[in-house]
């Protein structure tokens, strides 16, 4: 449920200008490093955190990738303020800085040649939170897919539901699992991508339903946050708890796929089915 | 003369003082009481009979889900229902009405068994959220919650929910898909506590009633927004003060849905059941 944000004004002290921390391992590295290994961690293989548009290209086939529902965007219904000012401004802000309309980013494309429903979640939109517009863009994309015979694969990367949207952004983790429900009743497969993270209403929908739910090395995945549950039980959580591993391990994870090979997977998989 | 003396006489009595309006907070408060009726209030004064049937053939029965064949009037039911205890053993034993994974794999178990035989469902929903434990995690806590949604979208027998205290959250959710969405007057429905709300975008827990009203989590908002379909009246007071008042209420309300939707066809409710998730929150 959770989400993130910058106090706004905050100042970035001149070290982390230069330096990019792996939140995993707390190595440090010069930006540029951590950059040109793809945001992947060289000390401890961590699979960072990508925009929409950089995982889309890691991900399509070059040229074939053509948004759609980009005018399905966010819905201020409940005139939503808090103590840090209103949601409306917030998310105006997030439009204005990151271009894009909604946490998730969607299209169709081609992958090795495979014709695909592609979703990919900006964890920088809102903390990738499940607003009314997220869940419409995915039922719209699972209805297009249906219509056009297609996979479809979202890479998730969400702290859940986005609360500023209420109750009826609990409801889109049912409108998302109903229209995926109603995908593999049309004899069509899809690909659920848990990367880093992905929690909350996310993971309690269309991030855990899967025909294959896969995720990068030590992604967080899970359904409640760490606090909650250590205040819960009183008791202190395994350090590998909530990662990809663990989910592997626990069965609710297919398979771990390192980013260089996500690609070439996804469209082996799509190949297994004939599509 | 006299007519006109007994009149300013009766008005001269205490007039009856306008019901206060309740505040959100004031609901959650009433939603949460613990004198509230629980799952088996509600069973013992709405079914003539009931069976409970446990576990969820994979690892456990948990008892933070309660399920079982019931008959209301001449109605052959299933009904499931969240359990919070009404003494301080069953809260512990129940988690205080926060299921498990297991709780949610034993509702689906046995909807499918309904769902072969044509018995509507029911379901009463009162919860702070799904548990948040080791085990539940390691279960797939999150996996549970998302195959409910999946598969209450398309079970093909009416669905009728009663929201009848805390509606916490997607472990509220997981088994609030149906065809009816009926909620007790107040009763409360959220994506998150007031209080997580508060702590987050208020950064302070005490802000909880300005969260708890900025969230719109009111049987009254929640019919606004179109979240759910029906209101169902509380006696004076809250529920808690008139258990078979309250219960009778539901029963009432349940009976009626549950006839109105058994005039359709399986198909005509899954398509009517899918129209309707679908216009969740559309405004595009």
């Amino acid at each position: 449920m959770s989400w993130f944000e910058k106090k706004e004004g905050a100042q970035i002290p001149p070290a982390k200008a230069l330096w990019a921390v792996c939140p995993k391992c707390k190595s440090h590295f010069e930006k540029s490093v951590w950059k040109d290994n793809n945001s992947i961690c060289p000390k401890c293989n961590y699979h960072g955190r990508l925009s929409a548009r950089e995982r889309i290209a890691q991900v399509a086939d070059e040229g074939t990738f053509a948004e759609v529902f980009r005018a399905v965007s966010y819905s201020d219904h409940l005139e939503f303020h808090d103590a840090t000012g209103d949601y409306k401004s917030k998310v105006e802000a997030t439009i204005k800085k990151s271009g894009e309309t909604e946490s998730i980013v969607m299209g169709t494309c081609e992958i090795e040649g495979h014709k695909a429903m592609l979703g990919v979640m900006d964890f920088s939109f809102m903390g990738g939170s499940l607003g009314t517009g997220t869940g419409e863009r995915i039922a719209r994309a699972a209805e297009q897919a249906i219509a056009e015979k297609r996979p479809l694969i979202i890479f998730c990367a969400s702290g859940g539901a986005r609360m500023h949207e209420g109750i009826l952004s609990l409801m889109q983790m049912t409108k998302t699992s109903a229209a995926i429900g109603r995908l593999k009743d049309a004899g069509l497969p899809y690909i659920a991508v848990c990367t880093d993270p992905t929690t909350g209403g996310v993971s309690a929908s269309f991030a855990m339903l899967g025909d294959i739910n896969i995720t990068e090395p030590k992604a967080l995945i899970g359904f409640a946050g760490r606090r909650v549950i250590e205040n819960t039980i009183k008791q202190k959580l395994p350090a590998d708890f909530q990662t990809a591993e663990y989910l592997e391990k626990h069965g609710f994870i297919d398979k771990i796929v390192e980013r260089k090979d996500m690609k070439h997977f996804l469209a082996k998989m799509m190949g297994f089915w004939g599509f | 003369m006299a007519c006109k003396k007994t009149t300013t006489k009766a008005s001269a009595k205490k007039p009856v003082a306008p019901a206060k309006t309740l505040t959100a907070w004031d609901k959650v408060q009433i939603a949460r009481d613990a004198k509230r009726p629980h799952i088996f209030d509600f069973i013992a004064n709405v079914c003539s009979d009931f069976e409970e049937l446990h576990g969820d053939r994979l690892v456990n029965d948990d008892r933070g889900l309660v399920a079982g064949f019931g008959t209301i009037d001449d109605e052959k039911v299933l009904i499931l229902g969240h359990n919070k205890g009404a003494t301080i053993e069953e809260n512990m034993e129940s988690n205080f009405g926060m299921a498990n994974p297991d709780g949610y794999r034993k509702a689906m178990r046995l909807a499918k068994l309904a769902e072969r035989f044509h018995n509507p469902i029911v379901t009463f929903v009162d919860t702070p959220g799904a548990y948040p434990g080791r085990e539940a995690e390691e279960r797939g806590q999150a996996e549970a919650i998302a195959k409910s949604l999946e598969f209450f979208s398309g079970l093909k027998t009416p669905v009728v929910v009663v929201i009848t205290g805390e509606g916490g959250s997607g472990g509220a959710l997981a088994i609030a898909v149906g065809d009816k969405i009926l909620m007790m007057e107040n009763a409360v429905y959220s994506v998150i506590s007031p209080e997580g709300c508060a702590g987050i975008l208020w950064r302070d827990g005490k802000m909880a009633p300005q969260a708890a009203e900025a969230l719109k989590i009111t049987a009254d908002d929640l019919l606004k927004l179109g979240a759910i379909d029906e209101v169902v009246a509380e006696p004076a007071g809250g529920a808690h003060k008139n258990h078979k008042t309250a219960c009778a209420n539901v029963k009432k309300a349940v009976l009626k849905a549950i006839k109105e939707l058994k005039k359709f066809s399986a198909d005509e409710l899954l398509e009517a059941r899918y129209a309707k998730i679908r216009s969740y929150g559309n405004f595009y």
